[in-house]
């Protein structure tokens, strides 16, 4: 069962790792761009499947460790140079090896931060209310279930076609996901 | 291809990670069942026994807060005490956990899958009673603040040069980077869990935390560069984070304190004394919970001779340092050396010696590595063996340095020893907390590590038509 209302696209299930990574193949090669494959864990050989590029939180993390590592260091050297000298043990204001540690610190903690809050950007989380919801079958996505989705707002998107589509790639079953 | 055909190899002539080969489904099951079920009458004992400790522990602080921390045994040559005794102690505990998250993660050991997730619960829990050891004997508990870079009407700014204020940044990017790293471990299995769940509170708290993961191939991939950049920055952090803590000491001139093989000797001991603490753990936790099919004797194998390792490396460091403290010529080095093995702490020293360098000498034998008694006792006994380490080089360096007239005896105090006590209970509510509501082995990780999980992997008859597909 999928709910009432209008069709918001269409749910496949495929019974193991290797029948959604043929699939994923099929829909791409089919000219699919709006859609996903749905698996407990991720399976390594997908992107190339599904026709992704990397993702670009690496150039994110990378600028983000810059911007800590130097930050940190600039503001010791300001705040004991200029904001606040202080002679402790005879040593140089500028005492810059003794900045290593803390800019270390402080880029590891915003590289990781970025990590971990640019990939939920990047993957528009959190979202509690997405169309695969509707459908009971997609529990399963999260324990055993394999799973391709594609989306109505796929152009010239014709639900008998890709239900079509879908089972000649040989899905278990096969839904239209509907909703509000 | 020819890559995909020797990971294939590979992993069929290795035993397998996880005995019995259950299905995607299973693991779910298992894992989540214990979550699910009702709580259990030795959990709730457990849990009382922790509990009346975390009390202590609350006690503790409250009188220290009111009284100060004169009433610790902590006296003139001996300004810190059990306090950084026990901060470099549970520092160290934490490490094991990052060690297997981080390190092993990106030097591809598949086994870390089954252990990951409650080493770094452990980590988590055992940094949380480190922070309160320093935090605690500043004294004004009140006017910590002033450790962090805030603009204040004093126009004061903390002390960069000092490896104290090091900590603090050390520490406390430790703290959040483990935390970090843990959660987004944990979504994936949180969304398991939220669609397992039958009750409404239940659906609802796991879907606030879930986010509304999906397991979609588009979020997997942000999310697999995501774990591999917290593996790669955690790698380097859990390595410095000892070195930090380790230049509070050798950055000094005490004699005894003042060696460049400070931070590495700190690392190996953090791990030594994490690793015993995960086996600890995990002993138990397999034995109540009857996780023996994931965490499986070959797991407590790798982990003691992680152990023997890095109990080797430690001894190392013991022997280098005696050699250097000789070799130096320094004569208050020499002295506070052979007091160490000859003065009035050689209980202490010895007891060190026993537990770090002789105890862990068993896992040279597969048949002790096998033995869960001993694993058990050897692991228990390398923990009270590190805290001893830590022991012998801040109390027989300050209690007896540069001035004959300045020597003491220090002893702790009902305080210092209930202060210690407690914070194993603020572990243990925590950690018991944690195996009741969480997923205590990593779910997606396990289905992610067994042979069908590999979408190359085909029962024998559908071997040639795979081929044809997309080879």
């Amino acid at each position: 069962m999928s709910g009432s209302g209008r069709i918001l696209g269409i749910l496949g299930q495929f019974d193991g790792p290797g029948a959604l990574m043929r699939a994923a193949y099929g829909v791409r090669d089919a000219g699919y761009k709006h859609f996903d494959c749905h698996s407990p864990f991720p399976i390594h050989g997908m992107d190339e499947a599904m026709g992704m590029r990397r993702s670009p939180l690496g150039w994110l993390v990378g600028l983000s460790a810059i911007v800590g590592v130097g930050g940190a260091f600039l503001l010791q050297w300001w705040a004991s140079t200029i904001a606040y000298p202080f002679v402790i043990g005879g040593k140089p204001y500028f005492s810059f090896q003794a900045y290593v540690p803390i800019s270390f610190g402080v880029g590891v903690l915003l590289s990781a931060i970025t990590a971990v809050f640019g990939m939920f950007h990047l993957n528009r989380l959190p979202r509690l209310h997405h169309p695969v919801f509707y459908s009971d079958r997609f529990r399963a996505a999260s324990n055993d279930g394999f799973f391709v989705s594609i989306e109505a707002n796929e152009p010239n998107f014709d639900p008998a076609q890709a239900e079509e589509l879908l089972r000649r790639l040989g899905a278990i079953h096969v839904e239209l996901l509907r909703g509000e | 291809m020819s890559s995909q055909i020797n990971h294939t190899v590979a992993a069929a002539s290795e035993p397998p990670l996880i005995l019995g080969n259950p299905t995607f489904g299973a693991v779910s099951e298992r894992i989540s069942a214990i979550t699910e079920r009702k709580t259990t009458r030795a959990w709730y004992i457990a849990f009382g026994v922790a509990l009346s400790l975390l009390g202590l522990f609350v006690i503790m602080v409250g009188y220290l807060v009111y009284e100060g921390i004169g009433i610790w045994g902590v006296n003139v040559p001996t300004g810190w005490g059990w306090a950084i005794i026990n901060f470099v102690w549970w520092v160290g505990i934490g490490h094991a956990g990052t060690l297997i998250s981080a390190i092993l993660f990106l030097l591809r050991q598949r086994w870390r899958t089954s252990i990951n997730r409650f080493a770094e619960a452990m980590t988590l829990f055992a940094v949380i009673c480190a922070l309160m050891f320093p935090a605690l004997h500043v004294g004004r508990v009140w006017l910590a603040y002033y450790m962090f870079p805030l603009p204040n009407q004093m126009g004061m700014w903390p002390n960069w040069r000092s490896p104290l204020l090091w900590d603090v940044f050390a520490v406390s990017t430790y703290f959040t980077v483990s935390l970090l790293f843990w959660y987004v471990g944990l979504v994936p299995d949180l969304a398991t869990m939220r669609d397992r769940a039958t009750s409404r509170l239940r659906k609802f708290v796991l879907g606030i935390f879930s986010l509304g993961w999906r397991g979609g191939n588009r979020q997997w991939r942000h999310y697999e560069l995501a774990y591999l950049l917290l593996a790669g920055l955690s790698t380097p952090l859990v390595l410095s984070v000892h070195s930090v803590v380790s230049t509070d000491f050798c950055v000094s001139l005490m004699p005894g304190w003042h060696t460049t093989i400070f931070p590495p000797y700190f690392v190996a001991g953090a791990i030594f004394s994490g690793f015993a603490m995960v086996v600890t753990l995990s002993i138990i936790a397999r034995k109540i919970f009857g996780l023996t099919d994931f965490i499986t004797a070959r797991h407590l194998d790798i982990m003691s001779k992680v152990m023997l390792v890095t109990g080797m490396m430690v001894a190392y460091a013991y022997t280098i340092e005696f050699f250097t403290a000789w070799y130096s010529g320094n004569l208050y080095e020499r002295f506070v050396f052979l007091n160490r093995a000859t003065g009035p702490y050689a209980w202490g020293y010895w007891t060190m010696i026993f537990c770090n360098i002789v105890v862990p000498q068993a896992f040279w034998f597969k048949r002790l590595r096998q033995s869960i008694p001993v694993l058990f006792i050897a692991s228990i006994l390398i923990n009270v063996g590190m805290w001893f380490e830590r022991f012998v080089i801040v109390i027989t360096s300050l209690t007896q340095d540069f001035l004959p007239a300045s020597w003491d005896y220090y002893k702790p105090t009902m305080f210092d020893i209930g202060l210690f006590a407690g914070s194993f209970g603020l572990f243990f509510t925590l950690f018991l907390l944690f195996i009741r509501f969480l997923p205590m082995i990593a779910m997606a990780e396990v289905k992610g590590v067994l042979p069908q999980a590999d979408p190359h992997h085909h029962g024998p008859a559908q071997k040639e038509t795979a081929a044809g597909v997309h080879g």
